[in-house]
C-alpha cells in the first residue's frame, strides 16, 4: 500500500512497472489488477480549459490518500494498492492520478478501485483551479462519476 | 492557548491570507477560529481540519494545534 503526492510529471505506466516489481506477495497469488488513470481534459462545463492548478494540503494529502487506501484494504481482500496523484500545474492530456489495485480475484479488484476514486475525489484535499481564456475559475464540484 | 490557522484554495483567495497565529482562551473551538478569522468575509460551504484531521466545528482545541479551513474538495480526475 502506497500513497505519492507528485509535484512533477506523471507516467502512470513507469509507475506502475516499478511498483509490480516491489508488489507485496507471489505473482502467482495476483490473480487481478485493476488500474485507472485520470487524465486532464480540454473542457468543461461547455468552456474550453487551456490548463489546471491542482492545490494540496502538505501533509494531509499524503494521510487521506492513506486513510482511503486502509479502509479500502478492511473492506476487500486485497494484495496491494497504490495511488499517486498530481499536484501544481497540469494542461490538458497530462495524467492527473493513478489508482492501481492488486488482488487474488476481478470483484475485489474492480470494485475497490472504483470506491478508492469516489472516496479520493470526495475526501481526499485538493482543489482544481482551471485556467480558461476569460481567466481563471475554481471548481465547485465533481462531475458524476 | 496560541492556534495556528491556514487556509486553501479560493477560501485562502477571499481572504487573502494563507496562515496566522491566534491567542484564544483555553478550551475555544474550531467555530471560535472561525469566527475570529474569516466569517463575514466568506460565503458557501467550508470545511475544517485540526491536526491535519476533519472534524466539526465543535471540537475543542488544545494549545498549538493546527486548524485549517477550505472548501469542499475537488481532487482525482473528472
Amino acid at each position: 500500500m502506497n500513497s505519492v503526492v507528485l509535484e512533477q510529471p506523471l507516467d502512470p505506466w513507469q509507475w506502475l512497472g516499478r511498483y509490480e516489481q516491489s508488489l507485496q506477495g507471489t505473482p502467482g497469488q495476483t490473480g487481478a489488477t485493476a488500474v485507472f488513470v485520470g487524465s486532464m481534459r480540454d473542457f468543461n462545463q461547455g468552456d474550453a480549459v487551456s490548463g489546471l492548478f491542482l492545490e494540496h494540503y502538505p501533509g494531509m494529502t499524503q494521510c487521506c490518500l492513506d486513510d482511503i487506501q486502509r479502509r479500502a484494504v478492511e473492506r476487500w481482500d486485497l494484495i496491494d494498492s497504490l495511488i499517486v496523484h498530481r499536484v501544481g500545474q497540469l494542461y490538458p492530456g497530462d495524467p492527473i492520478v493513478l489508482v492501481a489495485v492488486w488482488s487474488a480475484h476481478r470483484r475485489a479488484a474492480f470494485e475497490a478501485s472504483r470506491w478508492l476514486m469516489e472516496e479520493l475525489k470526495s475526501n481526499v484535499p485538493l482543489w482544481k483551479k482551471e485556467q480558461l481564456v476569460a481567466g481563471s475559475r475554481w471548481v465547485e464540484k465533481n462531475t458524476p462519476g | 492557548m496560541r492556534i495556528s490557522v491556514r487556509f486553501f484554495a479560493g477560501l485562502r483567495e477571499q481572504l487573502e491570507q494563507t496562515e496566522l497565529e491566534l491567542s484564544l482562551p483555553a478550551g475555544a473551538t474550531v467555530a471560535q477560529v472561525w469566527e475570529q478569522t474569516a466569517k463575514g468575509a466568506v460565503s458557501g460551504p467550508v470545511l475544517a481540519a485540526r491536526n491535519m484531521e476533519y472534524v466539526d466545528f465543535a471540537t475543542h482545541l488544545d494549545d498549538g494545534d493546527e486548524v485549517a479551513f477550505f472548501p469542499p474538495v475537488t481532487g482525482g480526475a473528472r
